[in-house]
């Protein structure tokens, strides 16, 4: 392999990740705070759909951003409502709010544009156009340390800076500021946050709400920056990759963008060599794409390290009287 | 005290859970701009105007009342099993690999050996998951939901690189030999002289369902082993007090479970498609958490809960076929039912159990 395979396969992992990663960082905010939170595949394809379906309609990206957060906090509040107010049950919550965007994306597609629950292709200003950093084409011809400047880390959507950007700053939020602490503290301990006389309604509301903004990102960037449209399904099973590589970081925000990394890569990779010739062995891409879900299950087991989720998590808190 | 009449647990809860979900899917479809009162109608035509339309209905029931199964009986023991799709697409594995394993002479034979074949590959898919949980605590909810895409990639290795005969482009295995053949229930019904369901792939396996509703009513109220699923399902301290074992439980609970859900390949492989396709499920798995909640975890409940998805099933297919609806409404159906009758559980019940508090103190008064 040379070099600029090498650079074009990990330029297309971190394209690959971006989404995964939002993703992540929203599940993190939401677990954290004691809310299992198995809907942000629904909550991405909602934010997808939303963000290409008024990008399409209006032309702008910046818009269609907005829309999508504002579909994926709709689910978000769905969430909420079902699992902290009502004290319903957080996972069955999710499954409803997966078919809820599932279905609704294509009913309102067919409805809007009927193309079978597509939406228009969004061409040129529709779309989130490429970032070129500054320098970047000056720099290009420097050997190595250049190329990998230019065509590595200059040319992405702004959403893909957006989320590395997240990373330190959820690293922040959660481990150096009293909202964080308060955060950590409702999903492991709610009664003593509640002694406290902070409340755990409003502290998992504004995780949730949070999460719904992520999500909205991710499913944006999902439609509106990696493809140019939306279509039906197109998440394909990354909101359960993110939560795979949540469990995987064991919640932490570094340690996400590490495994989201890895799990971006193996998509690129087995997009690029469908069946991986090893020498001895043929590496199927069916492999590849099964290996983020095995990875996790065996950190799950406990085999390689030990995941353990925040303690009060999937409980509904119900204050005293 | 319970606060609550027993039949309005049982009944009321889940009859208001299911009007709101039906009124919420009539505001959607008056949204897209169709009658809610024509689309009804043409689901109940289409489902159950004909026995041309029962015989679909009843062919999709009988999948739900597999999957509905798997998912309760892993209920009560406390058990989210998610997994039945995962499951129900091994079992199919299963069952493709014995109905092409022999010649087999007469489906008298060979279904029995099929039906070990779905249980014991759909257990065993559901094994991991379980003995994950039982030993390292590992939260079923996610490893369930692994095994879901990890099936999906090994089903799709098998059809596509192992199974798919020779020269075929189509991602399935070659058909299954003749005398692999279920009975379906048109032909039962021609047999002594009724017409009833021409081309319907309704068939034997849907008797093979109401008898698995009652096997699992008699495991899980008059079976030492139902009591034990009961007891770890309502307090685990409880049980491990009265001697019951956790791990045993939870691993044979989600070996049934998965066992059940396997068997819905009997329906699906060997009764209608009669090779392994890819995405021979169809979402049937995920429909038998909406089925499970509906029904209460009860096999009537669940049979009732599966003869109702079946109708939308059905019925959602000729929606799309007679209106500009898609299918995927039944999706959004599902959705909310699941919501209501899963999630905001407490926002119906709350306000009963006031009323009904309201009415036993004026009773008394």
């Amino acid at each position: 392999m040379d070099f600029a395979t090498f650079i074009q396969i990990l330029d297309s992992a971190i394209r690959l990740m971006t989404p995964l990663l939002l993703a992540c960082l929203a599940g993190l905010y939401s677990e954290r705070s004691g809310v299992f939170d198995i809907g942000l595949e629904g909550k991405m394809l909602m934010a997808a759909f939303s963000s290409a379906a008024v990008a399409a309609v209006t032309g702008n990206p910046w818009l269609g951003l907005l829309a999508g957060i504002g579909g994926s906090m709709a689910l978000a509040a769905i969430h909420g409502i079902a699992s902290i107010t009502f004290r319903g049950n957080q996972l069955i919550a999710g499954v409803a709010i997966n078919f809820l965007a599932s279905g609704l994306t294509i009913l309102m597609g067919q409805r809007f544009f009927g193309l079978g629950g597509r939406t228009p292709s969004l061409t040129g200003e529709g779309r989130f156009g490429e970032i070129t950093l500054p320098f970047a084409d000056t720099l290009r011809n420097v050997p190595v340390l250049g190329r990998i400047y230019a065509e590595l880390i200059s040319g992405h959507s702004i959403l893909v800076y957006v989320a590395f950007a997240l990373v330190p700053l959820t690293w922040w939020v959660l481990f150096r500021t009293r909202f964080g602490l308060r955060l950590r503290a409702v999903g492991e301990n709610p009664a003593s946050v509640d002694t406290a006389g902070v409340s755990v309604t409003r502290l998992r509301f504004a995780a949730i709400g949070i999460c719904g903004i992520l999500c909205g990102l991710a499913g944006a960037y999902l439609a509106t920056g990696l493809s140019a449209g939306f279509v039906k399904e197109m998440t394909a099973g990354r909101g359960f990759i993110a939560l795979a590589a949540l469990i995987f970081a064991k919640w932490r925000p570094w340690a996400a963008l590490f495994s989201t990394f890895l799990f971006g890569l193996l998509e690129a990779i087995a997009n690029r060599y469908p069946d991986l010739d090893l020498g001895l062995i043929t590496v199927p891409s069916m492999f590849m794409n099964a290996l983020p879900y095995i990875l996790t299950v065996i950190i799950l087991a406990g085999f390689v390290g030990r995941a353990i989720p925040p303690r009060a998590g999937g409980e509904p808190y119900v204050k005293e009287r | 005290m319970d606060k609550m009449p027993k039949w309005a647990d049982v009944i009321l809860t889940p009859l208001i859970s299911l009007i709101l979900a039906m009124a919420i899917s009539a505001l959607v479809i008056l949204a897209i701009g169709e009658s809610p009162w024509m689309a009804l109608k043409t689901m109940v035509t289409g489902a159950l105007g004909s026995s041309y339309g029962w015989g679909f209905t009843l062919y999709y029931t009988t999948n739900f009342i597999f999957t509905g199964l798997a998912v309760a009986v892993a209920y009560h023991a406390s058990l989210f099993n998610i997994g039945g799709e995962g499951q129900a697409m091994i079992g199919g594995l299963g069952v493709a690999l014995i109905c092409l394993a022999l010649p087999w002479p007469h489906w008298g034979v060979a279904l029995p050996a099929a039906m070990i074949g779905a249980a014991l590959f759909g257990a065993a898919w559901a094994f991991i998951p379980a003995i994950l949980q039982a030993k390292r605590g590992s939260h079923i909810v996610i490893t369930t939901i692994m095994f879901n895409f990890i099936a999906a990639a090994l089903l799709n290795y098998m059809l596509v690189n192992i199974m798919r005969p020779q020269g075929s482009q189509d991602p399935a295995t070659a058909r299954f030999p003749a005398g692999a053949h279920l009975p379906q229930l048109s032909e039962m019904a021609a047999g002594i002289g009724i017409e009833w369901g021409k081309n319907t792939p309704v068939n034997i396996t849907f008797f093979i369902a109401l008898i698995a509703c009652i096997l699992v009513w008699l495991l899980i109220w008059r079976t030492r082993l139902g009591y034990e699923i009961r007891a770890l399902g309502r307090s685990e301290p409880a049980a491990l007090y009265a001697g019951i074992s956790p791990v045993r439980i939870t691993v044979i609970a989600m070996l049934i479970s998965g066992g059940l859900a396997g068997l819905m390949a009997i329906n699906n492989v060997m009764g209608e498609a009669e090779r392994l396709v890819l995405n021979a499920v169809e979402g049937a798995g995920f429909i038998g958490i909406a089925v499970a909640l509906m029904g209460r975890n009860h096999p009537f409940g669940v049979l009732l809960a599966a003869l109702l998805f079946g109708f939308l099933y059905q019925g959602g297919g000729e929606l799309a076929l007679w209106t500009t609806i898609p299918r995927e409404l039944i999706v959004v159906i599902q959705a909310l039912v699941i919501l209501f009758t899963g999630a905001l559980d407490n926002m119906v019940r709350m306000p009963l159990e006031r009323i009904f508090l309201a009415l036993r103190k004026k009773g008394r008064a």
